[in-house]
């Protein structure tokens, strides 16, 4: 069996441990650089892109992460795709640059701004201050929009969603990056 | 209604700032010091708990104007409070767009009988509790984050330590009981029986469970984190401490590494002065914040 490791710093990464283990595959919570040899894949959860990077930045991980970006998968959803990304903007700030796309932070607005959609035909997907993908790479590819905005993106190994598949029960945005493992 | 698009919007935040701190700030100044430091949001207020104890009057709503300040200087979520009952305070937050209303006890209550009907709001709530039935009627009015009471402003964890305990301890007595005996539970907590019979198959609330009142060390934050609570609300404890950037920072490495006891150790060294506590058995009955509510 696989094991996904889940960066536990902050945010939903319980409910991501949760989605992983229900759709077939080990899951551990990450908080420390050596747990990365011991797993095949990791997840940024969503939650404080901002947080995350002040925690990545203060226990050296952030170098960790991206290096095991090198050679392994990585699923960022909502903040975990900010930190993704190549280039951040609405503020500017820095990111592990593991997959060509530019992302705007707060691209619907504040809370009362974050809504339920239906796309790709019946995949729901819950956008909490969620951030718009502004611009797609080449190598990237966009497997599916909101809005005439992708909001499903992956480039090689990664992937990044700006919505939370891991709040709802549909195991489908998972199952694919289990795939990649 | 915990099925309903708006509910889940409503809870899908408050599941982003778990692991994180929310901390209390009263200008632009200490929001960017908040963010800097890691916060996961910030709650906007005119003045921390403990200054609204020492100088007392009747404490409302901030200034709209402080509120929008920080709300333009930061990036990440902006909280506001509004008084117990006061659901045209609350009107007005929503209109301004603050991303959560914490309707708190440690503004002077507007209406000594009735909270907000928080379900008729786009806007989500969190609102404190001192024990299981305070915790599910606040769920039953909408409420999509509980955080326990603690005494706010006192520096002093104890009051906090026992609502979680608490909330805790008649959680875990529920899933033990029988259906016919959950009826019996509801009637004496004064809570919907549909929320009873939820917490006693899932032993947790079906809302995240947050920790506030009396947090002033890194140690405090993982106390009741370790007790179960999701994530920490730090009041005066930040800025009323002698180097409010190292504590942020702290804090903010204590909830993330609050079962390990070494990087505790690194988040507890270097540190100045706490903020001042108080005990709050020796404070007169009148001048707790944690009876407010109902």
């Amino acid at each position: 069996m696989k094991t996904v490791g889940v960066l536990a710093l902050q945010g939903d990464f319980e409910a991501h441990r949760k989605a992983v283990e229900r759709a077939g595959a080990r899951a551990v919570e990450v908080r420390a650089k050596d747990q990365l040899e011991t797993i095949d894949g990791l997840i940024l959860p969503g939650g404080e892109s901002t947080t995350m990077l002040k925690l990545l930045e203060a226990e050296g991980l952030a170098a960790a992460v991206r290096e095991f970006g090198l050679k392994k998968p990585i699923y960022g959803t909502c903040a975990g795709a900010i930190l993704l990304a190549r280039e951040v903007t609405n503020p500017p700030q820095p990111s592990l640059d593991l997959i060509d796309i530019t992302v705007e932070r707060n691209g619907y607005g504040r809370q009362i701004d974050s809504r339920i959609a239906k796309i790709d035909g019946d995949l729901e997907a819950v956008f909490i201050r969620a951030p718009i993908i502004r611009r797609v790479g080449a190598q990237a590819r966009v497997l599916a929009s909101y809005g005439g905005d992708p909001v499903w993106v992956e480039q090689g190994r990664h992937m990044v969603t700006t919505f939370h598949p891991e709040l709802t029960g549909d195991l489908r945005v998972h199952r694919r990056f289990l795939e990649k493992l | 209604m915990y099925l309903s698009e708006d509910f889940r919007l409503k809870v899908g935040l408050a599941e982003m700032l778990k692991g994180g701190v929310i901390m209390d700030v009263t200008n632009v100044e200490q929001a960017k010091i908040a963010e800097q430091a890691g916060a996961a949001a910030v709650m906007a207020l005119e003045r921390v708990p403990a200054d609204i104890r020492k100088e007392g009057g009747v404490a409302r709503m901030a200034s709209i104007r402080v509120i929008r300040e920080i709300m333009n200087a930061v990036s990440i979520p902006v909280m506001a409070k509004a008084r117990i009952g006061h659901f045209m305070e609350a009107r007005v937050l929503e209109a301004l767009g603050v991303d959560y209303i914490d309707e708190s006890e440690v503004l002077t209550p507007a209406d000594e009988e009735h909270h907000i009907d928080k379900k008729s709001f786009k806007v989500p709530f969190v609102c404190g509790a001192r024990n299981l039935g305070e915790a599910l009627r606040r769920i039953a009015e909408g409420a999509a984050m509980i955080r326990t009471k603690g005494e706010a402003g006192s520096g002093n964890i104890v009051e906090a330590v026992r609502h979680i305990r608490t909330i805790v301890k008649e959680m875990k007595r529920l899933t033990v009981l029988g259906k016919e005996e959950l009826v019996h539970e509801a009637k004496n907590l004064g809570a919907p029986l549909e929320l009873v019979e939820w917490v006693a198959a899932n032993g947790k609330l079906p809302v995240p469970n947050f920790s506030a009142g009396g947090i002033a060390t890194p140690a405090d934050a993982a106390l009741v984190m370790q007790l179960g609570a999701e994530a920490v609300f730090v009041g005066s404890g930040i800025f009323k401490s002698e180097d409010p950037e190292a504590r942020a920072r702290a804090v903010v490495k204590a909830a993330t590494y609050y079962k390990d006891p070494a990087k505790l150790l690194e988040a507890s060294e270097e540190l100045g002065e706490a903020m001042r506590g108080l005990d709050v058995a020796k404070l007169p009955e009148g001048e707790l914040l944690q009876t407010r509510g109902w």
